[in-house]
C-alpha cells in the first residue's frame, strides 16, 4: 500500500508533491495528461498576484499572500523566472476612483504593500497608458512568472526527492478500504493511506467517487492573444483594468521570456475539455484591451489560446479533508490566483492535513533544488565559449526563434521529469514558441523526441492521445 | 470542346478550344498553342522523392527529365516510390531509364546527396 | 575580434547571390552565416520545378537552382559556416553567432548584407477559431517533413490559403497518395501563380473555394474536421454558408513574413512590407547595412530575389572598397492607392541611371494604369492590361524622369476610365 497518491499533477500537485518529498514516504503522482501542468496550470495569465485583491480572511487572500512571499526563494530553488515588476491596477473612469481607495484598503488588511498613483505618476512610467487613465494602485511585489516551469520544476524536484509519476492516467473510480482507499485508473489499481484531490476541473468529479458532496467547479474560460517579443517594455508593469460596464479584467502583460499577453475574457462554458477559441470573443478582448493600452501592435500576434479557470461554486478555494475521511483531502477550486498560491497550498496541506493522518519523518537528504537549467541565450560570451567546448552541442540551435540550443533540449530530455510530447519539450524549452510556432523547428524536434525515446517519428506525440504529427511513412516498399 | 486556363502569362486567359482545335479567348498566341497542346498531348514534368540511404536525409529528390504525358503520372509515382538509392548521388544522375516506357525520358536526381 | 570586410546573414538563395556578386566586384574577405545545416536555404526543400526561367533561361527544381549558386561560391572559395545562427547585431556590425565547431563568435565587419529570408504566418498569427489540435501547420512544414524525412502529415487534407507553396503541397500530397478535399482562399482570387493553379488544382480535380475561410477547427488530440464559411466584404464568416470536411490535416498557407528581428532590433524603419526600408542600393538607414530577398519583401520567383540581392551585394562591396559615391536619397517613395508596398523606400533623384521600383497591389486589376507622382505631378503612367497581387511588378524608372527635383514619389493604380 502506498503512503500518498496525489491525483493531478497541475501547479497545486505539483507543490503538493514538492512538500511531501521532504519526507520518507511512498507517494505517486497520479496525471491524467502526457504532461504535468498541461490543463489550467499551463494556459492562464502567467502573474504571481501580490494579495491586494481577495477579500481578507479567505483562503484565496491567506494563500496568495504567503504564496507571493515564498515566491523568491520558491524560484530561486526551481530556477524558475520571476519578473517581480509589480502590478498597475488602473482607472479610466472618474467613478472608478473610489475603488481605487477601496483595493488599497483590502491591500493593507491583507499586508501587501500597494500605493495609489495619480495619472501624470501613471503616464510616467506606462508611456504607452491610454491618455484617459486616471490613477492606478501599484503591488510592487506581484509580477510575472513562468507557470510551464513552475509547475514542472516543481514536479522534477519532487521525483529528484523520490516520489514517482505516471502519466496518461486518469483515476475512474475511488473506493475506501481499510486503512486506506483503493484507487482504480484506465490503466492500474492502487491501494494507499492517503488520496489528495488536486484534479483542477475534474477535482469535484473526483470528491464525489467517495461522498455526495455541497459544491462543484465549473470551468471558466479566458482566451488571450500572444504577441511576439518585439521589444522589451511596451508595457513595464501588469496592466489590469478596474471592472467597469465596458468590461473587466483584460490584462496586458509582458511576460518572462519577453512576449506580450493580452486577455483573458471570461465565459461560462459546460465542457470541460473545450479549450476552444472564437472571433466574437477575442475581437472583444482586443477592444477591451486597446481602451487601456490604445497601441498595441496586434500585427506582432503568433498565437491566441484558451484557458480554464476551476471556479469553486463557493467562491473561496476548498483545501481540506473530505467530509467522511480525514485522509481524502480535497485541494480544489483553485482558480486565480491560485499559480502564486500553490507553494503555500502545497505546505499547507501536507503539514496541517497530511501530517494530521501519516506520519511523517523528514529525509537526511532533501534537496530543495533542482540542478538549473542552462539557457545559452543568457550567457555571457565567454561562458558560451566555455559550454560549447565541454559540450558541442550547446552551440547549435535549434529553434532560431526561441534561440533554444541542442544542448538545452537534451538535457530537458535527460531530467527525471520526462518529456513525452513537444508540447511538453516546447514548454521546457520554449523550442516552438516563437513567431514561427515551429514552422522550422517543429520537424527537427520531433526527430529529437524520437530519437531519445527509441520510437518511430509515427509515434511522436504533440500533447494527449491520438495527437501524433506524422502518420505516414511514404515510399515504405523501397526501404 | 474544352475549357482552360492558359498558363502561358499571369493574364490567365480562359480558353475555349473546339473539337477541330480552333482556340478562343486568348489574347495572344501563345494561348493558341497552348490550347492546341493541352488538348492534344498534355504533359508534365514529375517532382517526387525517392529514398536514399547513406546521407544526411532520408529523402532525395528527383524529377522526369522532360515532361512525360499526364496520363502517365501516377504510374511514374509508381515506378519512382520503388527506387532506393545509396549515397552519394548527384545531380542528373539517372534513377529510372525511360520512365513508363517514355522513349528518352528518365528520372534523375536533382540534388547532391553526399556520404556521410 | 576577428574583422572581415562583408558579412552576410543567411546562405540561401539572396545570401550566395549576394556574396558572389561582392566577390565579383572585388570583395575577397567575405563570411556567409547560414544557420541551416546545408547552403541554399529553403529552396532545398522546394523539390518542385518552376525556377531559374529568367536566370538561368532554364526550369529548375529548387535544389538544382539551389545547387548553382552554390557552385558559384564554392568556385569563388567564399568562406561560409553553417549551424551558424546569427543572434544578435550591432550598429557597429558587429555580428555575433555560434555553431558546435567554433563555438560563440563575434566578427565585426565593414558592411552586413541581411538575407535572413521569411517565415511562414502560422495558425497563431490569424487566431483560427476553435480547437488547436495536432494537423494544423504550415505548407513549409508538411514540405519539410514530406521532402526531406519521407513522413505524411495526413491522408485527408483540407489546405486553407492559395499561396503557392499551398498550391504545391496539394499536389505533392496528392502523388503521395494523400486526399486533398479543397482550398479555401479568404480573398475573391487565387493568391497563387495561374500555372500552380492549373497544374496543382485543377490536373487533379481539387477545388478551389474563393472568398472562403476556416471558421472553425474540430478535434480533440488530432484534427477531425474544419467548417468554412463563405466572407463578406469585411472578411467575415457570413452564418448559413457552412461547409464541413471530415479531414485530418488542415495546411496553412497564409502568407510569409520577412525574418528581420535582427534589423528591427536596431530601430531600421520598417516598410508595408513588413522588411527594413532601403534606398535604391538597398542600404537601410545604418550605412553599410544592407537587406535583400524575402527579408526585405516577399518575392514569388527566386530569379528576381537573385537578381535583387546581387545589387546588394555589388552596393556592399562599392561600400567595402569606397567606391561608392556619396549620395543623397532625397526622394522617398511611398504607396498609394491600391498599392500594398513599395521597395525601395528612398532614392536618388540624382544619377544617371535608372532606379528599380518593385510593388505588389492589393487586388486583381484588368485595364489600368500604374501611375508615378512626384510631388503630385505624374512622371510616368504605365498600362497594365491585367495586373495581380500573388506577382510583383518591376518598373525600371530612367532618373531624368525626376529632373534633379526631391520630394515624394508615389506609386497608385489608378483604373482606365478613371484616367483624363
Amino acid at each position: 500500500m502506498k503512503d500518498v497518491i496525489i491525483i493531478g499533477a497541475g501547479a497545486v500537485g505539483a507543490f503538493i508533491a514538492r512538500s511531501l518529498s521532504r519526507y520518507e514516504v511512498d507517494a505517486l503522482i497520479i496525471e491524467k495528461e502526457y504532461d504535468v501542468g498541461d490543463v489550467t496550470s499551463m494556459a492562464n495569465s502567467a502573474i504571481a498576484h501580490s494579495g491586494y485583491d481577495p477579500v481578507p480572511g479567505t483562503k484565496k487572500a491567506i494563500f496568495n499572500v504567503k504564496g507571493n512571499r515564498m515566491m523568491d526563494q520558491v524560484c530561486d530553488e526551481l530556477d524558475v523566472s520571476f519578473d517581480k515588476c509589480g502590478t498597475l491596477t488602473i482607472a479610466l473612469y472618474d467613478e472608478q476612483l473610489p475603488m481605487l481607495e477601496a483595493l488599497k484598503k483590502r491591500a493593507d488588511e491583507n499586508g501587501v504593500p500597494s500605493e495609489i498613483l495619480t495619472k501624470e505618476q501613471v503616464i510616467a512610467i506606462e508611456p504607452n497608458i491610454s491618455k484617459e487613465v486616471k490613477g492606478a494602485l501599484l503591488c510592487p511585489t506581484g509580477g510575472n512568472i513562468n507557470p510551464f516551469t513552475l509547475t514542472a520544476h516543481a514536479v522534477e524536484n519532487a521525483l529528484d526527492n523520490g516520489l514517482n509519476i505516471t502519466f496518461g492516467e486518469e483515476v475512474v473510480a475511488i473506493e475506501k478500504i481499510d486503512g486506506g482507499f483503493k484507487v482504480t485508473t484506465n490503466k492500474n489499481t492502487y491501494e494507499t493511506k492517503v488520496v489528495i484531490n488536486a484534479a483542477g476541473l475534474h477535482s469535484d468529479d473526483i470528491a464525489r467517487m467517495i461522498e455526495p458532496i455541497d459544491w462543484s467547479v465549473k470551468a471558466r474560460k479566458g482566451e488571450y492573444y500572444v504577441l511576439n517579443h518585439f521589444g522589451k517594455g511596451f508595457v513595464k508593469h501588469v496592466l489590469f483594468p478596474l471592472p467597469s460596464e465596458k468590461g473587466k479584467g483584460i490584462l496586458v502583460t509582458q511576460t518572462t521570456s519577453g512576449n506580450y499577453l493580452v486577455g483573458p475574457s471570461s465565459e461560462w462554458v459546460d465542457d470541460k475539455e473545450d479549450f476552444s477559441t472564437d472571433t466574437l470573443t477575442l475581437a472583444d478582448v482586443r477592444r477591451q484591451a486597446t481602451d487601456m493600452v490604445p497601441n498595441i501592435p496586434f500585427y506582432e500576434q503568433i498565437r491566441v489560446y484558451a484557458g480554464l479557470r476551476a471556479t469553486p461554486s463557493t467562491h473561496d478555494f476548498i483545501i481540506e479533508p473530505s467530509k467522511s475521511y480525514k485522509d481524502f483531502i480535497n485541494v480544489a477550486g483553485i482558480e486565480s490566483p491560485g499559480l502564486v498560491s500553490s507553494p503555500a497550498i502545497g505546505e499547507y496541506v501536507v503539514e496541517e492535513l497530511v501530517k494530521a493522518v501519516l506520519p511523517l519523518k523528514e529525509k537526511a537528504s532533501w534537496n530543495p533544488r533542482i540542478k538549473p537549467y542552462i539557457k545559452v541565450a543568457d550567457l555571457s560570451f565567454d561562458e558560451k565559449n566555455e559550454l560549447i567546448k565541454k559540450n558541442p552541442h550547446y552551440g547549435k540551435i535549434v529553434c532560431g526563434c526561441e534561440k533554444v540550443t541542442l544542448g538545452e533540449i537534451e538535457d530537458a530530455m535527460s531530467r527525471s521529469l520526462p518529456v513525452n510530447s513537444i508540447k511538453a519539450l516546447k514548454k521546457r524549452t520554449r523550442a516552438g514558441f516563437g513567431k514561427c510556432q515551429g514552422g522550422f523547428c517543429q520537424p527537427n524536434v520531433l526527430n529529437l523526441i524520437a530519437k531519445n525515446k527509441g520510437i518511430s517519428p509515427l509515434e511522436v506525440k504533440y500533447d494527449g492521445e491520438g495527437s501524433e504529427i506524422v502518420i505516414l511513412e511514404v515510399k515504405k516498399e523501397a526501404k | 470542346m474544352r475549357e482552360l486556363i492558359c498558363i502561358c502569362c499571369p493574364r490567365g486567359c480562359r480558353l475555349t478550344v473546339d473539337d477541330d482545335l480552333n482556340v478562343t479567348g486568348n489574347f495572344c498566341p501563345r494561348g493558341v498553342a497552348y490550347g492546341k497542346s493541352e488538348v492534344t498531348n498534355p504533359t508534365r514534368v514529375v517532382t517526387s522523392t525517392v529514398r536514399i540511404e547513406g546521407s544526411d536525409l532520408a529523402m532525395c529528390p528527383v524529377k522526369t527529365s522532360e515532361p512525360i504525358k499526364k496520363g502517365n503520372i501516377f504510374k511514374c509515382m509508381e515506378e519512382i516510390n520503388k527506387i532506393h538509392l545509396v549515397a552519394p548521388v548527384h545531380i542528373g544522375d539517372v534513377i529510372i531509364h525511360n520512365v513508363c516506357g517514355e522513349e528518352g525520358i528518365d528520372v534523375i536526381a536533382t540534388r547532391n546527396m553526399e556520404k556521410l | 575580434m576577428r574583422e572581415v570586410e562583408l558579412a552576410i546573414i543567411g546562405g540561401g538563395s539572396a545570401g550566395l547571390s549576394a556574396a558572389v556578386s561582392a566577390y565579383d566586384a572585388g570583395v575577397r574577405d567575405i563570411v556567409i552565416l547560414e544557420k541551416g545545416p546545408f547552403l541554399g536555404g529553403i529552396l532545398n526543400q522546394c523539390i518542385h520545378n518552376g525556377f531559374g526561367l529568367t536566370e538561368f533561361k532554364e526550369e529548375l527544381t529548387g535544389p538544382e537552382f539551389a545547387a548553382r549558386f552554390i557552385a558559384q561560391a564554392k568556385e569563388r572559395n567564399i568562406e561560409y559556416h553553417l549551424n551558424s545562427a546569427v543572434s544578435s547585431l550591432t550598429k557597429d556590425k558587429v555580428l555575433s553567432y555560434m555553431n558546435p565547431e567554433e563555438g560563440a563568435v563575434q566578427i565585426k565587419a565593414k558592411a552586413v548584407v541581411m538575407a535572413a529570408g521569411c517565415y511562414e504566418r502560422s495558425a497563431g498569427a490569424i487566431a483560427i477559431p476553435g480547437d488547436r489540435p495536432a494537423g494544423i501547420l504550415t505548407a513549409g512544414q508538411a514540405q519539410k517533413f514530406l521532402n526531406e524525412q519521407g513522413y505524411m502529415v495526413g491522408k485527408r487534407v483540407f489546405i486553407l490559403g492559395s499561396g503557392d507553396i499551398g498550391l504545391i503541397m496539394a499536389r505533392r500530397m496528392t502523388l503521395e497518395g494523400a486526399k486533398v478535399l479543397g482550398v479555401a482562399e479568404l480573398c475573391a482570387w487565387s493568391n497563387g501563380l495561374n500555372r500552380n493553379m492549373v497544374q496543382c488544382l485543377y490536373d487533379y480535380d481539387i477545388p478551389l473555394y474563393l472568398s472562403h475561410t476556416v471558421s472553425r477547427c474540430e478535434g480533440k488530440g488530432r484534427l477531425e474536421r474544419v467548417i468554412i464559411s463563405e466572407v463578406d466584404e469585411r472578411k467575415q464568416p457570413i452564418p448559413g454558408t457552412e461547409k464541413v470536411f471530415d479531414c485530418d490535416t488542415l495546411v496553412l498557407s497564409i502568407g510569409l513574413l520577412p525574418n528581420n528581428d535582427l534589423l528591427n532590433n536596431l530601430g531600421i524603419p520598417q516598410g508595408r512590407s513588413r522588411g527594413s526600408e532601403v534606398n535604391e542600393k538597398f542600404e537601410t538607414s545604418i550605412p553599410g547595412i544592407f537587406s535583400a530577398g524575402n527579408v526585405l519583401h516577399v518575392h514569388d520567383l527566386v530569379d528576381n530575389v537573385v537578381e535583387e540581392a546581387r545589387v546588394a551585394g555589388k552596393a556592399a562591396a562599392e561600400y567595402i572598397l569606397g567606391t561608392s559615391e556619396e549620395v543623397e536619397n532625397d526622394i522617398t517613395v511611398v504607396p498609394g492607392n491600391m498599392i500594398g508596398y513599395v521597395v525601395p523606400a528612398k532614392v536618388s533623384s540624382k544619377g544617371d541611371d535608372k532606379v528599380s521600383v518593385k510593388f505588389r497591389v492589393r487586388e486583381p486589376s484588368k485595364n489600368v494604369y500604374i501611375v508615378y507622382e512626384l510631388n503630385g505631378k505624374q512622371i510616368k503612367k504605365v498600362f497594365k492590361p491585367v495586373i495581380i497581387p500573388s506577382e510583383m511588378e518591376i518598373q525600371a524608372l530612367p532618373k531624368s524622369l525626376f529632373n534633379g527635383e526631391s520630394g515624394t514619389l508615389t506609386v497608385s493604380l489608378i483604373k482606365k476610365e478613371e484616367v483624363k
